[in-house]
């Protein structure tokens, strides 16, 4: 049992990962923090895919003086990669809302700027 | 109230993260078909050392069209919103 | 806003040092781990060093706005070109015409362990070149957006 566990300790990391992040979307009324939420499930996804796709005893899938044949999934690991760019560009435009969303209203409170001032 | 609806929600998740978490076999990938194929063929088809770059660039390079159009698009929008503003136009709080 | 004079002459010091290794990434993007992204990534970073340690009127006289916008679309429409280049060349989009063909980047690779050659994998190295452009431009944009939204204020 304690074996599995630790053998199941990556998913483990994942699921924690998406429970603080949740919590923080969930919780949390500062706009900055709900968004270092995102960035947290972000990364719990970007450890994931790289975690199903690793194969025991496997190298990084480089051919360049490589010492054996056998190597990881590198599909998996080009949509990591994917992610990360698109998430870089996506955490960039958020910041910006955030610091807009300030100049315009002084805080960055979700409460106090629920409400439509045009 | 909505502490404690969030807080179940929260624990309804982590017992069904934490099955499924224990439950998936690490080192062990289920269906390697494709991978494989990609391992075996990179270096004849798309002559690279690099299997991943062979990937995101060759078999897949649709697809990194589209994440280089993302990032352009992030960029727009992000000009977007710093625009210079027009003269008189002003924040309400600056 | 202006940094100690340290601050200063570490970040004009280190800043070649990070466009050398960016390319490098980027070059070697088909022989080590590495690519387009990750080394545009690379170089933008040495542009955040100049962007943190300057104030924002000065810095934008070396390292221009428009220059980076002209380098973002440059690197998205090389990667279009190349795309296109390939659908004349081969029938598809994105074909890799050049890989195992001779000439430029056209070496042929034997399958398993090799010391690897640059002169390999076809179109791969020219989309990596572009992305790279396009990385480091779009990056250097968001900062200098971000930092010119930013009131300074002098200590």
């Amino acid at each position: 049992m304690i074996t599995r566990l630790l053998l199941a300790m990556p998913f483990l990391t994942v699921a924690v990962l998406l429970l603080l992040a949740l919590g923080a979307l969930l919780f949390k009324r500062n706009l900055i923090k709900m968004l270092m939420g995102l960035s947290l499930m972000e990364s719990a996804v970007n450890l994931f895919l790289v975690a199903i796709g690793y194969r025991q005893d496997g190298v990084a899938p480089i051919f360049t003086n490589v010492p054996q044949t056998l190597m990881v999934l590198p599909t998996v690991q080009a949509l990591t990669l994917t992610a990360i760019v698109i998430g870089v560009a996506t955490s960039a435009m958020m910041l910006s809302f955030a610091m807009v969303i300030y100049k315009k209203y002084g805080t960055v409170d979700v409460r106090n700027i629920r409400k439509l001032n045009g | 109230m909505r502490t404690a609806l969030f807080t179940a929600i929260l624990l309804i998740l982590l017992a069904g993260f934490l099955q499924v978490a224990v439950g998936l076999p690490f080192g062990k990938p289920a269906r390697t078909d494709m991978d494989d194929y990609f391992l075996a063929h990179a270096q004849d088809q798309a002559a690279a050392n690099n299997v991943v770059t062979s990937v995101v660039f060759d078999f897949r390079g649709f697809d990194t069209l589209g994440e280089a159009t993302v990032l352009f698009t992030a960029v727009l929008g992000v000009g977007m919103m710093f625009r210079k503003l027009k003269p008189g136009e002003e924040y309400e709080h600056d | 806003m202006n940094m100690t004079k340290i601050v200063r002459t570490t970040a004009d010091l280190f800043y070649p040092f990070c466009l050398v290794f960016g390319l490098y990434v980027v070059l070697h993007g088909h022989l080590t781990p590495g690519g387009g992204f990750q080394g545009g990534a690379v170089m933008a970073t040495g542009a955040a060093l100049l962007l943190v340690s300057r104030r924002y009127e000065d810095i934008t006289r070396s390292l221009r706005q428009n220059t980076m916008k002209l380098c973002e679309a440059v690197g998205l429409l090389m990667f279009i070109t190349a795309g296109l280049a390939g659908l004349f060349a081969g029938g598809a989009f994105l074909y890799n015409g050049l890989a195992g063909a001779g000439g430029l980047f056209g070496e042929p690779v034997a399958f398993g362990a090799n010391p690897g050659g640059l002169n390999t994998a076809g179109l791969i190295p020219l989309l990596n070149i572009a992305v790279g452009i396009e990385v480091l431009g779009g990056l250097t944009v968001i900062l200098l957006y971000m930092l010119s939204g930013v009131k300074e204020t002098e200590p």
